[in-house]
C-alpha cells in the first residue's frame, strides 16, 4: 500500500528526514515512535504534501502511483488522512458545511454524484455515532473554541466520514485525559478494516495499549534505526530512547 | 449552494480577471471636459429640467467651489483633475421607447454580458429594472405593473419631468448639497438616477433593481438614488454596479436619499463591483459616494446590505438618521480590497428618537496589498432616551502585506443609552488552507469557503439572487491571494 524509500526532507535548507525506509501493507498498524525532534512530525507532514517542506531525495508510492507528484488534496482523495497534532480552527465555516465539500470532493474525484443532502446528514448521524462525538461539537463552527480534546475527537470523526485508505495520525494521545484517549482508540480500532492501514505516531506506550500495533519503529535522527513487533513499544517504556541512542552509538 | 454554482463558480475563480471589462460601442451624446456653469446650465437644458432644478444644481456648484476634498480618511488619492473629466454622456437613442424590442442592440448585448436580462425572464424572476447606463436611464421594466399600486419607480429625469412636486419636496433634503465635497458636486451635475415612491399602506411586491455601469471614456458618473417610503409601507431595493476595464481612473460620485415614515420599512442592498485597476494598481474607480436615510416616522426601520468588491478607491459610509421613536436600523457590510484596492467605509447612526435601536456588523477582507479601514460613528443626542446600539467590526487578512483599521467613533450624551463595541482581527493561515487541503478540498475552494463564513452574517440578509452574486464575488476577487 505504501513504500517508502529512501526519503530524505529538509525545511529552510536544514535536513530533518535523513534516508527513511518503510513498507506498509493493507491492514496494518504501524506505530512510528521516538524522542522530541526526531522527525515524527515532519514523515505525516512530507506524506501529507505539506509544502514547507522539501523532498530532496527518495521516492514514495501509495496505491500504485507517485506520491511527491500529487497536490495535497490530490493526496487526500487517493486516501490519505493526516489525523493534526494541532487541528486547526476555521471560524464561521460550519462543519457540516465543511464535511460535505470534503466529502463531496472526494466522490468527484472517483467520478461519483454528490451526496444528497438527506443522504449526507444522515451519513453524519451514523458515524457521529460510531465515534461518539456529539452534535454540540459538530453543529458548531469547525474546531473553533474546542478544548485540545474535542479536536482530537473531531479529527476522528473527521476520519470516520472520509474512510481512508491510510491514516497518519500524529501524536493523537497528545493533550487527552485517559477517557478521551479511550473514545478516540476505539475509534481509530472500530473504522479499521482488513484494507485500510494506520500509522500512529506517539511519545508514550500508553496509546498502543488501546490501539495495538502491528509494527513498531523508532525514528531517531531522521532515520528508523530499530523495528520490531508490539513488545519494543514496552521496552522503550522501560528503558527509555536513550537506550536506543547507546545502542546507535555501539 | 448546488454543485453546478460550485462548479460554475470554481471555474471563474481559476479564470481569474476582471470579467465585466468589456466596453460596448455605443454612440453616446457627451459633453466637453470640465466643470463650469456653463456646462451645468448644458445639462440641465440637455434634460429639459425645470427651473427649480437648474438653481439647485447652481447653489451646489457655488457652493463645491468653496469646498475642498476631505483628508481625513485612511486613503492615498492622487490629485484629481476636476476640469478633465466629462459630466454628461447619455447612449444615444431616436425616438421614445415602446417596448423592450426597441432597446438598442448593442445595449442589450451589453446587459446580457452582464447577465441582466432586461426582458421576460425577468417577469418570471420578479424584478424590476431600472439601468443607467452612464448618466441616463435607458429603461425601466414594470412600471406599469407597479404602477396599478401607486408604486412610482422611473429613472430620476423622468421624475423630475412626471412628479416634479414630489422631487422638489424630498430632494436633498437627508443629504444637502453643502452635506460634504462629493455631495455637493454630485447635485451640481449629477445626469440621472432612480426614483422610488412607495404610497401608504403598499408592499411593494417585488424588489427593485437598478444596475449601474459607467461605459464611455474620461466620463464621471454621477447619479442620484432617492426613495420616498409613505406610512406603513415597505420596500426592497437592490443596487448593482460595474465598469470596463480602463488604465485611467474614473470618477464616482453618488448620492442615496431614502425617507422612511411611520411603520414603513425600506432594505438597501448594493453589490459594488465597479472595476478595481489591474493588478499593479493602474486605472480603476474612484468610488465616493454619500448614502443616508431618515427614519422619520415612528417605528420605521431601514437596513443597509452591501457587498462591495469593486473600485480602485471606495469612500462611503452608507447612514441612518433615527429620528422616529422607536426606529431601527441595521447596517451590514462585507468589504473586500484586493491588490492596491483601498476602502474606506462603515456607517453613521445619529440616534434623536426614544428607544432607537442600530445594529452595525462590519466584515473587512483585506488582500495583496490593499489598505481596508472602517469608520463608524454612533451618536446618541442628549434628548434621546433609551437608545441601544450593538456594533461588530472585524478584519479578516490574507497575507502580510495588506492592512485593516477600525476607526470607531462614538458620541453618547445621554446616561440612559446602552452602546457596545466588538471588534476582531484575524488571518487566513497557510495552515487553515493546508487543513483543508488535507481534506480534499482545493485552495481557491478553501479561501471561498473561509470568506464565505466570515462574510455569512451579512450575505445571509441579502436578497436570494444578490447573495449567490456575492458569494461569486468574493471568491473571484481574492483569487490568488493566497499561496
Amino acid at each position: 500500500m505504501l513504500s517508502i524509500k529512501n526519503l530524505h526532507a529538509s525545511i529552510n535548507g536544514k535536513e530533518i528526514l535523513k534516508g527513511i525506509n518503510l513498507e506498509i501493507k493493507p491492514g496494518e498498524v504501524h506505530a512510528i515512535m521516538g524522542p522530541n525532534g526526531a522527525g515524527k512530525s515532519t514523515l505525516a507532514s512530507v506524506l501529507a504534501g505539506r509544502e514547507l517542506f522539501d523532498v530532496t531525495e527518495g521516492e514514495v508510492v501509495f496505491g500504485g502511483k507517485d506520491l511527491l507528484d500529487l497536490s495535497p488534496e490530490d493526496r487526500a482523495k487517493e486516501g490519505i488522512f493526516l489525523g493534526f497534532q494541532y487541528p486547526i480552527e476555521i471560524p464561521g465555516v460550519s462543519t457540516v458545511n465543511f464535511m460535505k465539500t470534503a466529502v463531496n470532493e472526494h466522490r468527484k474525484y472517483k467520478g461519483l454524484e454528490p451526496l444528497k443532502a438527506a443522504d449526507f446528514l444522515k451519513l453524519m448521524r451514523d458515524k457521529k455515532a460510531l465515534v461518539e462525538i456529539d452534535s454540540k461539537l459538530t453543529n458548531r463552527s469547525v474546531n473553533e473554541g474546542f478544548s485540545g480534546g474535542e479536536k482530537k475527537k473531531n479529527e476522528i470523526f473527521q476520519m470516520a466520514m472520509l474512510e481512508p485508505k491510510l491514516a497518519v495520525l500524529d501524536e493523537t494521545d497528545s493533550g487527552l485525559d485517559i477517557d478521551a484517549l479511550r473514545i478516540v482508540a476505539n475509534g481509530v480500532n472500530k473504522l479499521k478494516t482488513a484494507e485500510n492501514s494506520t500509522i500512529v505516531i506517539t511519545h508514550y506506550q500508553r496509546l498502543l495499549d488501546y490501539i495495538v500495533p502491528d509494527v513498531v519503529h523508532v525514528l531517531f535522527d531522521g532515520r528508523i534505526v530499530k523495528t520490531a513487533g508490539k513488545e519494543l513499544a514496552l521496552e522503550l517504556e522501560e528503558k527509555g530512547y536513550d537506550w536506543i541512542k547507546e545502542e546507535l552509538v555501539k | 449552494m448546488a454543485k453546478e454554482e460550485q462548479d460554475k463558480i470554481l471555474n471563474e475563480v481559476t479564470q481569474s480577471d476582471y470579467k465585466y471589462g468589456f466596453s460596448s460601442n455605443i454612440e453616446t451624446d457627451s459633453i466637453a471636459k470640465g466643470l463650469s456653469e456653463d456646462v451645468i446650465r448644458l445639462i440641465s437644458s440637455k434634460k429639459n429640467e425645470p427651473e427649480f432644478m437648474l438653481e439647485f444644481r447652481l447653489k451646489a456648484y457655488r457652493h463645491w467651489l468653496t469646498m475642498k476634498m476631505p483628508e481625513w480618511a485612511h486613503l492615498e488619492i492622487p490629485p484629481i483633475d476636476y476640469q478633465d473629466i466629462i459630466y454628461y454622456a447619455a447612449p444615444k437613442q431616436k425616438a421614445k421607447l415602446e417596448s423592450m424590442d426597441d432597446v438598442d442592440p448593442e445595449i442589450r448585448a451589453t446587459f446580457d454580458k452582464l447577465g441582466i436580462p432586461l426582458d421576460e425572464q425577468k417577469i418570471l424572476s420578479n424584478v424590476a429594472v431600472d439601468v443607467v447606463m452612464d448618466s441616463s436611464s435607458v429603461k425601466t421594466t414594470f412600471k406599469e405593473a407597479l404602477a396599478e399600486k401607486g408604486i412610482i419607480f422611473c429613472s430620476f429625469s423622468e421624475a423630475v419631468q412626471d412628479h416634479p412636486d414630489l422631487i422638489q419636496e424630498y430632494m436633498g433634503t437627508v443629504v444637502p448639497y453643502r452635506d460634504n465635497f462629493f455631495a455637493a458636486l454630485n447635485s451640481a451635475v449629477f445626469s440621472d438616477g432612480s426614483f422610488v415612491y412607495i404610497p401608504k399602506g403598499v408592499r411593494c411586491p417585488m424588489e427593485l433593481s437598478t444596475y449601474f455601469r459607467i461605459n464611455a471614456e474620461n466620463t464621471g458618473q454621477f447619479e442620484r438614488t432617492l426613495i420616498v417610503c409613505e406610512d406603513d409601507s415597505f420596500v426592497s431595493y437592490l443596487e448593482g454596479c460595474t465598469a470596463p476595464m480602463r488604465d485611467e481612473n474614473q470618477l464616482h460620485a453618488a448620492i442615496v436619499e431614502i425617507i422612511v415614515k411611520e411603520n414603513a420599512e425600506v432594505k438597501y442592498s448594493t453589490v459594488q463591483n465597479w472595476y478595481p485597476g489591474n493588478k499593479e494598481g493602474l486605472g480603476g474607480i474612484y468610488n465616493f459616494v454619500t448614502k443616508r436615510g431618515i427614519c422619520e416616522g415612528a417605528n420605521s426601520k431601514l437596513m443597509w446590505a452591501q457587498v462591495e468588491t469593486g473600485s480602485a478607491v471606495t469612500w462611503k459610509y452608507p447612514s441612518t438618521i433615527l429620528k422616529g421613536d422607536g426606529s431601527s436600523s441595521e447596517f451590514y457590510s462585507v468589504a473586500v480590497t484586493n491588490n492596491h484596492q483601498q476602502a474606506d467605509t462603515g456607517t453613521k447612526m445619529i440616534h434623536i428618537g426614544n428607544n432607537t435601536k442600530s445594529t452595525i456588523i462590519s466584515k473587512g477582507i483585506s488582500a495583496g496589498k490593499s489598505n481596508n479601514s472602517y469608520r463608524g460613528l454612533v451618536k446618541v443626542v442628549k434628548s434621546c432616551e433609551g437608545a441601544r446600539n450593538f456594533s461588530q467590526c472585524d478584519s479578516l487578512l490574507l497575507g502580510d502585506k495588506c492592512g485593516a483599521h477600525t476607526y470607531p467613533y462614538l458620541e453618547v450624551y445621554n446616561k440612559s443609552a446602552k452602546v457596545e463595541h466588538e471588534a476582531t482581527t484575524s488571518k487566513i493561515g497557510e495552515d487553515q488552507i493546508f487543513y483543508c487541503n488535507q481534506r480534499g478540498i482545493s485552495t481557491e475552494d478553501a479561501i471561498g469557503l473561509i470568506v464565505n463564513g466570515y462574510a455569512k452574517e451579512v450575505i445571509n440578509k441579502m436578497p436570494m439572487e444578490f447573495a449567490v452574486e456575492a458569494q461569486k464575488l468574493l471568491a473571484i476577487s481574492l483569487e490568488g491571494s493566497v499561496g
